[in-house]
């Protein structure tokens, strides 16, 4: 076992724990219209207003495929680097529950439209770890059904029934919550590279079932149980947390982990059963007769894959390569879409490790305080360069850009308009700053003494001669001048 | 018999219908006698035969993503027998 | 009056377009019929009023010269059809009170060809049935009598309510459907014509669903012409059934060109089967002869498989219709019955809006898919079905057409077999296998059995060639020369 793999066992009383997750992530397909009828996909209308007679299952209807939600599934498959099926088959899941109109799902069971793939996934401290893709199949959403309305009744909406979905399977190769959190994070980025997906989990666009079991390392597979419908990453994180320490805890003291269906409670923190055993599910899986076999040919598949767009991994790469920025810049600017293409309009007219610095440090740092996202940045990636591009002539120090960034993302103005009304423009007259630097020495006898000894705290005068010339002084000349006035090195 | 009560009762749980003890019996005799009479079907050789599920040999048609249906949550509804502020309204589920 | 309802399809509609008879007398007729018969109880739901008011506006069209091939001609609808507006159950206490807002493909053509609509037809409840008896509104009596018997005969099913219309001219055509024998058999017991199109010729969209992968629509009617000229407004490539086949829709009508010279038919002899009442076998070489001496020529062939038929398809139907039947759970249309929580009312509803055939099915089907069984039942009649259309296959090879006896019996009488499923089941071993193969039948009265009541020849064709089906259809027509009526005992 290597030392990553040990650093993430559990210990319990009787030793170390593996905790073995493999997840089964459902992902709205973006598209809009349904899967199976032409009612529109969108959120937040009135009740039962997104339905038609399809959805609704009344006498007779029937589902035809929406030919859009075929291509996405076929892009998701060919950006998960998976075996695309050209031939898969629709089969109902029967079941009665009254946001199910049908009485069953249709779903993709025995031939799903892709097979199996892999997921880089970035892990702290830079290491990488392949999650392999089991399958993904197409299936219809339920529509959703309020308890909470009144005393004794249930009411059923039926706007989300039949907006189609991608079941993503992994193979149960993560490790720790970490990596789960990884995962999730990684294939996000994917689909929304991809535009396959939005992402949104807080809209249900995307939630994901938690397969956890602990055994101890070498060990085979313990019993596994499955946490349903986990609708944030960090939910994620924290239902395989107190779900890997439950069934150590369990085992430990001489129990057995069940094979069930569990829910992670949001407001206590804890895993729950959801389904008695008695009610164990049949559901009678069988070819759907009103749909014949989903087939295309390999022509179409490389037509799709030809319109794919670069994706995370090989955009890391190329930024690794192109702008020669360390591979950890590199992961964090790639891992949204969005980050990325700010970036790379910042590097275009800007040195780009700079820019990579900015975006990653003030940028990132100055979203976050406020709360936005990078498309609601106040700053945008052209003023940005443009601020880059003033350290770099020399027109600003690197303070008073930090200064400057902080004024452009109030205000959203310009940084050459800021620079130019605040007179913040960097002095380099070299004369203004012998008079700074001449003032200092003098007001500070005791210090150039000490300066002799400990040629370091030049850095001290610097500072001083920066304060009195408000950071407009040239660094560069403050620290030639001064060097050669107290007679110590400036390469210190 | 090929259906035993037990069995009776555990296809109607699954079905949804509800079977009253007296309905029971009978209805175990009925489905046996069918299930009985189909076993027959074990006397053809079918190695090596792809089961048929449609008689076409077509592939799925598919339409384009356009929204062409929906709001209608009037006639949506106008057949519920139980319907609340545009909602299906049902006894309450308990998860 | 009358003597219009002695009228055929194709002779009132070319009297209607020669403006010698106007809709509104041939309907007011026919309307004056169907009230005079409700002992037949062959209508569930009379729109007379409807049809006064489509023929006023058939009548206008055809006044000005105008109007499509079925204007002004009145029929009646098999409840299945979901007509908007109209009252529309199948003929099911489950769906109490449904009222579609919609109306299905092949009504709607009929409309567009400008049909009049009399009422909705009965059948047995979901058309599962032989006999017309577990219909909800209680069962047809057939409008034929044994010479010198009172005894009430059923008329066939499930589209023994079509049947019983056609014969008794409460109607002239009226639209069924057929999933086992459901239009073929019914026409055998009456004395009148009915073809089961091929799979895929007719939408199915707006029909209630019983075996999705068996269901088609087709008409019972008087003659072979009038069939195919229902048959032509009734076909054509719908989008809204993804099974629906994209082919051309030929003017049936001008196949029948009475010339079947060279023709190669097929004897299959599987269907002699064992017990076969010697006047069946008798009618059956009579059509041979009919067909010989129209210079056609008798091949005898083999389809070995056809003894397994009725098992497989009392596999898949009872399957398929599980699955199809569980939309009627009470929460979205048709009958509700209250429960203390949802399981509750799903079981009572469904318990109570049942009947007993159907509730027999749906667990046949709920058995043979589910686990541990689904190889053994589901996949092992898939396999027989499979091995049929390759004994078709293998037939059509050697032959253009195929003709058989349509059902084993005449009519029998009212309750007679309703404490034997399957002795009723067997009641299709001749008809069961054109749905399992997808193919098109037809049935077509050839002539009377000791007992006096009709007797019907079936023919066999192709994957989409009605045209030959009807062609000869038409020659053995002309040859048996079939005119008998049955006595109108039922009128009022």
């Amino acid at each position: 076992m290597t030392q990553e793999a040990a650093s993430k066992l559990i210990e319990g009383a009787t030793g170390a724990w593996e905790v073995v997750i493999g997840l089964e992530v459902h992902a709205q397909i973006s598209s809009n219209a349904k899967l199976f009828s032409g009612a529109s996909t969108e959120f937040g209308a009135e009740p039962n207003q997104n339905v038609s007679l399809v959805d609704a299952a009344m006498p007779g209807m029937l589902p035809v495929i929406n030919k859009k939600c075929v291509e996405q599934a076929v892009r998701t498959g060919l950006g998960l680097k998976a075996q695309i099926n050209l031939r898969s088959v629709f089969d109902r899941k029967n079941y009665f529950y009254p946001d199910l109109p049908q009485g069953y799902q249709i779903s993709q069971y025995k031939h799903p439209i892709v097979g199996e793939g892999a997921v880089l996934i970035d892990l702290p401290g830079g290491e990488m770890k392949t999650v392999g893709i089991e399958r993904l199949h197409m299936e219809q959403d339920a529509g959703k059904s309020l308890h909470d309305q009144h005393p004794s009744m249930s009411f059923v909406d039926l706007n989300r029934s039949g907006v189609a979905l991608m079941e993503i399977v992994t193979k149960p190769d993560m490790r720790s919550s970490e990596e789960a959190q990884a995962f999730v994070r990684k294939l996000r980025a994917i689909l929304r590279y991809l535009g396959t997906c939005d992402g949104n989990m807080e809209q249900g666009s995307m939630r994901a079932d938690v397969n956890v079991s602990v055994r101890k390392p070498g060990e085979p597979f313990g019993t596994r149980c499955e946490i349903k419908n986990v609708n944030s990453i960090r939910f994620v994180g924290l239902a395989i947390e107190y779900e890997a320490r439950r069934q150590i805890d369990l085992i430990e003291d001489g129990g057995t982990v069940d094979q069930e269906t569990r829910l992670f409670d949001i407001k206590t923190g804890k895993t729950r059963s959801m389904r008695s055993k008695e009610e164990a599910h049949d559901y009678r899986y069988f070819p759907d007769p009103d749909l014949l076999p989903l087939v295309f040919s390999q022509e179409w598949v490389d037509e799709i894959a030809k319109g794919l767009p670069e994706l995370p991994d090989e955009k890391r790469e190329r930024f690794i390569r192109e702008y020669a920025l360390s591979p950890y810049d590199a992961s964090v600017l790639v891992s949204e879409k969005a980050i990325a293409s700010f970036y790379e309009e910042v590097a275009e007219t800007s040195d780009p490790k700079a820019a990579a610095n900015w975006v990653t440090g003030d940028f990132f740092g100055a979203l976050n305080k406020a709360g936005l996202t990078i498309e609601s940045s106040p700053v945008s990636a052209k003023q940005l360069s443009e601020l880059i591009n003033l350290i770099q002539d020399g027109t600003i120090s690197g303070r008073i850009a930090k200064e400057v960034f902080e004024l452009m993302f109030d205000s959203g103005d310009d940084p050459a308009k800021i620079v130019e009304e605040k007179g913040l423009r960097q002095v380099t007259d070299t004369g203004a700053i012998e008079k700074a630097v001449d003032e200092v020495i003098a007001a500070n006898p005791d210090k150039v003494e000490q300066v002799k000894e400990k040629p370091k705290m030049i850095g001290w005068f610097v500072g001083q001669v920066m304060k009195s010339t408000s950071g407009k002084a040239n660094p560069q000349t403050v620290n030639e001048l001064l060097a050669e006035k107290l007679g110590v090195s400036s390469d210190n | 018999m090929s259906v035993d009560q037990n069995t009776v009762r555990h296809i109607a749980r699954l079905a949804r219908i509800a079977v009253t003890d007296e309905e029971v019996a009978p209805l175990a005799k009925e489905l046996s006698s069918i299930l009985d009479w189909v076993e027959q079907l074990g006397e053809v050789n079918t190695d090596n035969v792809e089961p048929m599920a449609s008689v076409e040999n077509l592939a799925l048609p598919m339409r384009e993503d356009v929204v062409t249906d929906g709001n209608i949550q009037d006639q949506v509804t106008k057949n519920a027998p139980g319907a609340d502020d545009g909602f299906f309204a049902v006894p309450k589920v308990v998860e | 009056m009358t003597d219009l309802t002695k009228l055929t399809l194709a002779e009132a509609r070319d009297k209607l377009k020669a403006k010698e008879i106007t809709s509104s007398e041939l309907t007011g007729a026919y309307i004056k019929e169907m009230e005079g018969a409700r002992a037949l109880n062959a209508y569930v739901l009379e729109t007379a009023d409807k049809a006064a008011e489509m023929a006023k506006a058939s009548d206008a069209r055809l006044q000005k010269g105008e109007g499509g091939p079925l204007e002004g001609i009145p029929l009646g609808i098999k409840d299945l059809f979901c007509t908007e507006g109209v009252r529309t159950t199948a003929c099911s206490h489950i769906l109490d009170g449904f009222t579609p807002t919609y109306e299905s493909t092949v009504t709607s053509q009929l409309w567009r060809d400008g049909a009049v609509m009399l009422g909705k037809l009965n059948n047995d409840e979901f058309a599962m049935g032989s006999s017309n008896e577990t219909s909800y509104y209680g069962a047809v009596t057939n409008p034929w009598k044994g010479k010198g018997e009172d005894k009430a005969l059923v008329p066939g099913g499930s589209s023994g309510g079509s049947s019983a219309a056609v014969a008794a001219r409460t109607a002239l055509a009226a639209t069924a459907t057929d999933t086992g024998g459901s239009i073929r058999q019914p026409a055998a017991f009456t004395g009148t014509v009915g073809i089961k199109p091929t799979y895929g010729r007719c939408s199915r969209w707006g029909i209630v669903a019983f075996a999705s992968s068996l269901d088609q629509a087709g008409p019972i009617t008087r003659t072979v012409r009038d069939a195919a000229i229902m048959l032509k407004s009734m076909s054509g490539y719908d989008p809204k059934d993804s099974t629906s086949v994209d082919q051309p829709v030929p003017d049936f009508e001008k196949a029948l060109t009475g010339d079947i010279k060279g023709l190669k038919v097929g004897i299959p002899r599987e269907y002699r089967v064992e017990g076969m009442p010697e006047e069946i076998e008798k009618l059956w070489t009579q059509g041979i002869d009919w067909l010989k001496a129209a210079g056609a020529e008798i091949v005898d062939v083999s389809l070995p498989h056809t003894k397994y038929a009725l098992p497989a398809y009392y596999i898949v139907a009872p399957a398929e219709a599980s699955s199809n039947l569980a939309r009627y759970d009470g929460v979205r249309y048709g009958l509700r019955v209250e429960g203390k929580d949802i399981t509750d009312m799903y079981e009572k509803t469904r318990a109570a809006g049942f009947g007993a055939e159907v509730k027999r099915r749906v667990l046949i089907g709920t058995y043979v898919l589910s686990a541990g069984y689904y190889d053994a039942y589901y996949i092992k009649a898939q396999k027989i079905r499979t091995l049929i259309a390759q004994d078709f296959k293998q037939a059509y090879e050697k032959v253009d057409v195929l003709l058989t006896p349509t059902a084993p019996s005449d009519a029998f009488g009212i309750g007679e077999k309703t404490d034997d499923p399957l002795s009723m089941y067997l009641n299709d071993v001749f008809t069961v296998t054109v749905n399992l193969a997808g193919l098109p039948g037809i049935s077509l009265p050839a002539g009377l059995s000791a007992r006096g009541l009709p007797l019907g020849l079936q023919l066999i064709g192709r994957a989409f060639d009605e045209e030959t089906l009807l062609r000869t259809a038409g020659v053995l027509e002309e040859a048996a020369g079939f005119n008998a009526e049955p006595d109108a005992w039922w009128r009022a």
